[in-house]
């Protein structure tokens, strides 16, 4: 990877202080920073291309339509889809999944068709489903974790059956950092002929994705965990997939021809996308896969590996704290708890200390039910952290300690 | 820069370590449970109240520094209050955690002004009162603080 300072200094943000000291921020699970690629290249849009895409002849519009549709280019090589019209932006990776659990699951499934999930997953990948089971008569089945937040050897393979329509599971775990091996169950999902949906939104920004590869039915990510702008993110679904499944909103753009009589739609994946979208923010996209990917994506994850490799040893190093999530393999996310200090409270003392780290559920509450627990505290590595900001968190969390439990 | 001793004063902390009035009441009249689902904290409010007049106030449950000091000072404050009382000092309470003139007396209570400087913090520090009013109301569903 290239020098962590030269990245660093690519970080407008990263420079400002907080409540006069430094920002260590280790916050990348819940959003990422930009770097000035994805301002410049959203401020350039305002500046030079600002249109609506797709319906107007003059200029600016073809020019705005050209720089949309060249983002879809880059997410399909990103993730190496095999067709372009197999991209379809969304608000991010909640509506991804809210998209296909609507239009997929609506027109597929009926009363006792089962959706698997796992334990672990955000809720974005848990309400969905229920909502679908709720309208449909369907079943949701959950893969269990074991103590250290891996599935349960074997658990997934004795829930999959006859009924299984749909698998859908997290590629990293938000909550623990916990790496599924996702290309296992696509195979073994296949061979009980259901689909599987891969929640990628924790996964983009550490491992290199390949959908062509992992064979997956649909994936879903948001482009602001991957350094990219928010209100943009995308699903990858299958041609045949896609192409069979009702729009999930209807609107502009997602009609071929309107009448009162009968609405034709339009093809994919503009059947997906009606009204006007994010028009800079597919554009954010694109630069910050572009970033990222001049970065490194190998270099990037043994980076982050060797922060998690240190933070894991300081942790283990501190008495009192406990890791919450201990997968071999795991991604760039700590989460702990430490004796006799609420989450909560680690929160705001680290905060003092200019240390942002996310604090609470992660909005994985089977998680935190599973261990127990109301909360946990969780720091997570991105690019640009470097190992004093890792130093740095555990003087904060001395910190913690010294005015709670001295 | 607010220090954050003014938040973690030495009282809150050992309200902390030694909550007051934890624990079950078998002849509680009054119930509520209340939720903050940012932080996951719970806790239950249970109380006797005889002719208006808050005889006895425990709880039970697990949160964080702040809003389990401030449920333990809550129940120390409310014993021999009316109802009325009790509504009055919510109210105070409330102006104090988010930085607003108060008018009354809050006595122990004002070991949590410091929130106000944490605007993230405030609704840790209101859970208690919020249970409060459901109890007081006889609510059945939970209280939530969003
Ligand atoms: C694993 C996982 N899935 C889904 C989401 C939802 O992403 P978004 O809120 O960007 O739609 C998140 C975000 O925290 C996540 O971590």
């Amino acid at each position: 990877m290239d020098d962590v300072q030269s990245l660093r200094r690519q970080f407008p943000i990263l420079s400002r202080q907080v409540h006069g000291r430094p920002l260590v921020y280790l916050d990348n699970a819940a959003t990422t920073q930009k770097p000035l690629a994805v301002i410049e290249a959203e401020r350039h849009y305002y500046e030079f291309q600002n249109a609506n895409i797709h319906r107007g002849v003059h200029a600016l519009s073809q020019e705005a339509t050209d720089a949309f549709e060249a983002a879809r280019d880059t997410v399909r090589a990103f993730l190496n889809a095999p067709r372009r019209e197999e991209i379809v932006f969304t608000r991010g990776a909640t509506e991804a999944i809210n998209l296909v659990a609507h239009s997929w699951g609506r027109s597929n499934l009926a009363a006792g068709d089962e959706i698997l999930v796992s334990e672990m997953e955000h809720h974005a990948n848990i309400v969905p489903w229920q909502l679908l089971c709720e309208a449909t008569g369907a079943v949701l089945k959950v893969i269990p974790i074991d103590e250290r937040g891996a599935l349960v050897p074997g658990a997934f393979e004795s829930l999959l059956g006859p009924r299984t329509r749909l698998v859908g599971i997290t590629q990293v775990s938000n909550a623990l950092g916990t790496v599924n091996p996702v290309a296992d169950i696509v195979r073994k999902a296949h061979q009980a002929g259901a689909l599987v949906l891969v929640d990628g939104a924790q996964a983009v920004a550490h491992l290199s994705v390949d959908v062509s590869a992992l064979d997956c039915d649909f994936f879903v990510f948001s482009g602001h965990k991957l350094y990219g702008p928010t209100g943009i993110g995308v699903l990858y679904g299958k041609r045949d997939l896609l192409e069979k499944m009702p729009p999930y909103q209807g609107g502009g753009d997602m009609i071929a021809q309107v009448t009162f009589k009968k609405t034709t739609y339009n093809e994919l994946p503009y059947k997906f996308e009606a009204g006007t979208p994010h028009i800079a923010g597919a554009v954010g996209l694109g630069a910050a896969i572009d970033f990222v990917r001049s970065v490194g994506l190998e270099a990037i994850a043994a980076h982050e590996d060797a922060l998690l490799a240190q933070a894991t040893r300081l942790a283990g190093e501190f008495q009192g704290l406990q890791v919450i999530g201990t997968a071999p393999g795991k991604a760039s996310i700590l989460s702990f708890v430490m004796k006799g200090v609420h989450p909560h409270d680690i929160g705001t003392i680290l905060d003092r200390e200019g240390v942002a780290i996310r604090t609470g559920h992660h909005c994985a509450m089977p998680v935190m039910d599973h261990y127990h627990l109301p909360a946990t505290a969780r720091a997570s590595f991105a690019l640009y952290n470097t190992p004093d900001e890792v130093d740095a968190l555990f003087r904060a969390l001395r910190r913690v300690e010294e005015l709670f439990l001295k | 820069m607010s220090d954050l001793r003014d938040l973690y004063q030495e009282v809150i902390f050992d309200h902390n370590r030694h909550p007051r009035n934890f624990g079950p009441l078998p002849e509680a009249n009054r119930h509520a449970d209340g939720f903050n689902p940012l932080c996951g904290d719970r806790l239950t409010l249970h109380l006797r109240v005889e002719g208006g007049v808050i005889r006895e106030a425990r709880f039970e449950g697990a949160g964080c520094a702040i809003s389990t000091a401030s449920a333990s000072l809550m129940t120390e404050a409310l014993k021999g209050k009316t109802e009325a009382e009790a509504a009055t000092l919510f109210e105070g309470f409330h102006h104090m955690v988010k930085g607003e003139p108060v008018s009354v007396d809050l006595g122990k209570l004002s070991v949590l002004a410091g929130v106000s400087e944490f605007p993230a913090r405030v609704k840790c520090a209101t859970l208690a009162w919020h249970t409060l009013n459901a109890a007081l109301k006889n609510e059945p569903e939970p209280v939530s603080t969003e």
